[in-house]
């Protein structure tokens, strides 16, 4: 158990010198340092599908950070509504910290019972599920509604997005602007 | 656009003529990892990702009107929405018992986190440009 220890020390110290640095591009290097060190903590804890997927995103997610501080003049404004942003952020705060430490109290310590949860799966899956392949039966139906989460994570993005970037609203500012 | 422009924009002639010839490979790699869900690693969002970024590909090395032209925004958004609703249906109602639902479910969440996070990108290069 000695290496998980080695990787969050240097995790930590990655994060240290990603906040501290002064130029961006060399933080966002340091950041993709924690992402692949978390990699190499799925590794060890055996479960290489959570290591390929952080892999890959990793990776995008170091494109765009990269793509998005090759400029230097990012617009950041700090002005505006602060009392309405610091509440609703303190709100949050205090929701996610509060969600966070009632469900980690509900669970088990780090490898306690060793399969406490697999083991209904085992032996429950099948029947249930009336299908040939229990990893199947797992992926694809106990662990669905995670899924569900993130393509819920990512369409929210995309609506995001082309409120942002819709064709009408850009026609009006230009005829405005004429 | 004319041809001498186009070949201004992007990286050089040798990065264009490998991103030709991979880019095929690399989207059938992550139609792979999300197919593959059920007997090997690799998940649907995995190899959405790797689907993203073939196209991520495109941009890098082409320039930025070339993925512009090829992205139709309403298509994309109309086969996320398709995909995103049949998702719901079959994490909601359960279809499992029915054998291809093995493959559309990890389809599914490829399309939607592939062209989501292609259309996220884009609109953040176009948005830096404007500016």
């Amino acid at each position: 158990m000695i290496e998980i220890y080695l990787i969050l020390l240097f995790m930590i110290a990655a994060a240290v010198i990603a906040v501290s640095l002064k130029d961006m591009l060399s933080s966002v290097v340091a950041i993709g340092a924690v992402g692949i060190g978390l990699c190499m903590a799925f590794i060890i804890l055996k479960a290489p599908e959570l290591a390929i997927m952080q892999l890959v995103v990793e990776i995008l997610s170091l494109i765009i950070l990269v793509r998005a501080t090759i400029r230097k003049d990012l617009p950041f404004s700090a002005s505006g509504r602060w009392l309405f942003n610091t509440v609703v952020t303190l709100l949050f705060f205090a929701v996610f910290l509060t969600t966070a430490y009632l469900s980690l109290k509900c669970l088990p310590n780090f490898g306690s019972p060793e399969m406490k949860i697999a083991g209904v799966y085992l032996t429950e899956g099948l029947v249930k599920k009336g299908i040939h392949n229990v990893v199947a039966a797992i992926t694809l139906d106990f662990r669905s509604y995670d899924t569900l989460g993130e393509i819920a994570a990512v369409f929210t993005a995309v609506v995001g997005i082309l409120a942002v970037g819709r064709r009408i609203g850009k026609k009006r500012e230009d005829h405005v602007g004429e | 656009m004319s041809v001498s422009k186009r070949h201004e924009e992007g990286m050089t002639f040798i990065v264009k003529t490998v991103t030709k010839i991979t880019l095929g490979f690399i989207l059938l790699y992550g139609i792979f990892i999300s197919v593959g869900e059920h007997n090997s690693p690799g998940s649907g969002f995995a190899g959405g990702v790797i689907v993203a970024l073939s196209f991520v590909h495109i941009m890098l090395a082409f320039g930025r009107e070339a993925a512009r032209n090829k992205l139709r925004l309403f298509s994309t958004f109309l086969l996320i929405s398709t995909a995103a609703a049949v998702f719901l249906l079959a994490t909601v109602k359960s279809f499992i018992k029915i054998p291809y639902f093995l493959l559309t479910m990890p389809l599914c969440e490829t399309v939607v986190v592939g062209g989501g996070l292609f259309v996220v990108f884009i609109t953040l290069v176009l948005i830096y440009k404007e500016k």
